[in-house]
């Protein structure tokens, strides 16, 4: 397989990517591929640089060194609006826009890409439904008006609403209770199987990246130890992952 | 005279100072917004300029009003006697509340918004436009609100360089040692600031987005 056709099944690529603030190393010479349809999951503890490393995808934060490659192509190569718009991005406290309706908040990027009108409203009942909200009762409330499950289900909406084929998502449902957390993660992890797109998800919760993660990156000190499949994960005899591990009880 | 006998005696020119009063103020108000809320949104972005900006209008808002109009009149251009240098301290006073609410409104926006906002892919245009203006326009509306009933109040001063106005009846009221005079000058002043806070308030209400 010739290196060129390799790369362009790839969705996300990072090679020795590493990012240091006022002389900090926050990420350290950091490789991971994400191809379609697979669920990687930065595990770590708080502050490992499992956040940074995501907001290096989406070119929030630039890196200091190596190489990031979106769909195939370097991502210096592409503008980042452009980019953006192709990668879907939940965060832990959502970010919806106050002042805009639920209809409003999932059609953004669609309007932001000019979609005719009748496609934006097909497109958002779609989503809507997706992650079982109903259109009619939610689609004219304010973010204001919704609990902090339904809240976070609008913005898988509005991060998917566009069709992108890479999603980034940081603790997404770290700020809701426990139950509602456990619904939301069994109805994702449904979800992400069905959509077939690149998935990096963060997490500092053990269950929630054997739920979720086709794949488990284990995150310590901005470095990442190694990348395991979720049954491998739980016999690893490697330290950290003993740790999260063993908190499973 | 009593103060109402003096207000139907002369009200053609009662009215014709308000309204020279509310152009000070109007055309005051208009260079400050244009230049206040521009500047307040570019203190965001250049932190360093924050602190020389704001400091400025600080020192400028503890100026004495009238030493400010006595200052201006020498200055070329900007000053000399009449309307125009009186247009320019009123500005120089509003600039004030309308930086530091412009800032601090746009500043104030939720960090997640933001950062959804930008990760979702927004130019930094749409951001300013969509997200960060309509969440702080309140607050920006506040200062406009605070601004222009100082500058009113202020432009009753103004009569003391020849800018007209209001304050013509109160220096005049005050040569004179007649109350009747002095109100005829005062009350209209305090009917516009309060006309004008209601109505800004009403703006302000009918622009805020629900949330």
């Amino acid at each position: 397989m010739s290196a060129t056709s390799a790369l362009s099944d790839l969705a996300v690529e990072l090679r020795n990517v590493s990012y240091a603030l006022d002389n900090r190393q926050i990420v350290s010479n950091v490789s991971f591929k994400v191809a379609p349809g697979e669920t990687l999951v930065l595990l770590g503890r708080s502050g490992t640089g499992k956040t940074t490393t995501l907001k290096l995808i989406n070119r929030l934060v630039e890196p200091s060194s190596g190489e990031i490659f979106i769909e195939g192509r370097s991502q210096l190569e592409w503008d980042p609006i452009r980019l953006r718009r192709r990668i879907g991005y939940v965060i832990q406290d959502v970010g919806l826009f106050p002042h805009w309706t639920v209809e409003q908040n999932v059609a953004m990027v669609p309007r932001l890409e000019s979609w005719p009108e009748p496609r934006v409203q097909e497109r958002v009942r779609q989503m809507l439904e997706l992650v079982g909200l109903d259109l009619v009762k939610f689609a004219a409330r304010k973010p204001s008006e919704l609990s902090g499950g339904q809240r976070q289900r609008v913005g898988v909406a509005r991060a998917l609403a566009a069709d992108p084929p890479i999603l980034l998502m940081d603790e997404p449902f770290g700020a809701v209770d426990p139950i509602t957390r456990a619904e939301l993660q069994r109805e994702f992890s449904e979800v992400a199987t069905r959509l077939g797109k690149a998935i990096v998800f963060v997490t500092h919760d053990i269950r929630e990246a054997l739920l979720i993660g086709t794949h488990i990156g284990l995150f310590t000190e901005g470095r990442l130890t190694a990348i395991y499949e979720p049954d491998q994960f739980l016999h690893s005899t490697e330290p950290e992952a003993r740790a999260f591990v063993d908190s499973l009880g | 005279m009593s103060f109402w006998t003096f207000l139907v005696r002369d009200h053609a020119e009662i009215l014709s100072r308000t309204l020279q009063h509310l152009v000070l103020v109007g055309v005051a108000m208009f260079a400050a917004v244009l230049i206040g809320i521009p500047l307040g949104i570019a203190l965001v972005r250049r932190q360093n300029l924050r602190r020389w900006v704001l400091g400025t209008a600080n020192v400028i808002q503890t100026i004495p009003s009238l030493a400010l109009f006595g200052f201006l009149i020498p200055v070329p251009f900007l000053g000399g006697i009449g309307a125009k240098t009186a247009i320019v301290a009123l500005a120089l006073y509003a600039l004030l509340p309308i930086l530091q609410n412009t800032y601090t409104g746009i500043a104030g926006v939720d960090p997640a918004v933001l950062e959804s906002a930008r990760g979702m892919g927004m130019t930094p245009r749409q951001i300013l436009w969509d997200v960060q203006l309509p969440l702080s326009i309140a607050v920006i509306l506040a200062g406009v609100r605070v601004a222009t009933i100082i500058c009113i109040g202020i432009a009753t001063i103004a009569a003391a360089i020849g800018a007209g106005g209001l304050g013509v009846f109160i220096f005049r009221g005050v040569a004179m040692v007649s109350n009747a005079v002095i109100l005829a000058g005062a009350f209209p002043a305090a009917l516009l600031a309060i006309g004008v806070d209601v109505l800004l308030g009403f703006v302000e209400h009918k622009l805020t987005p629900g949330t």
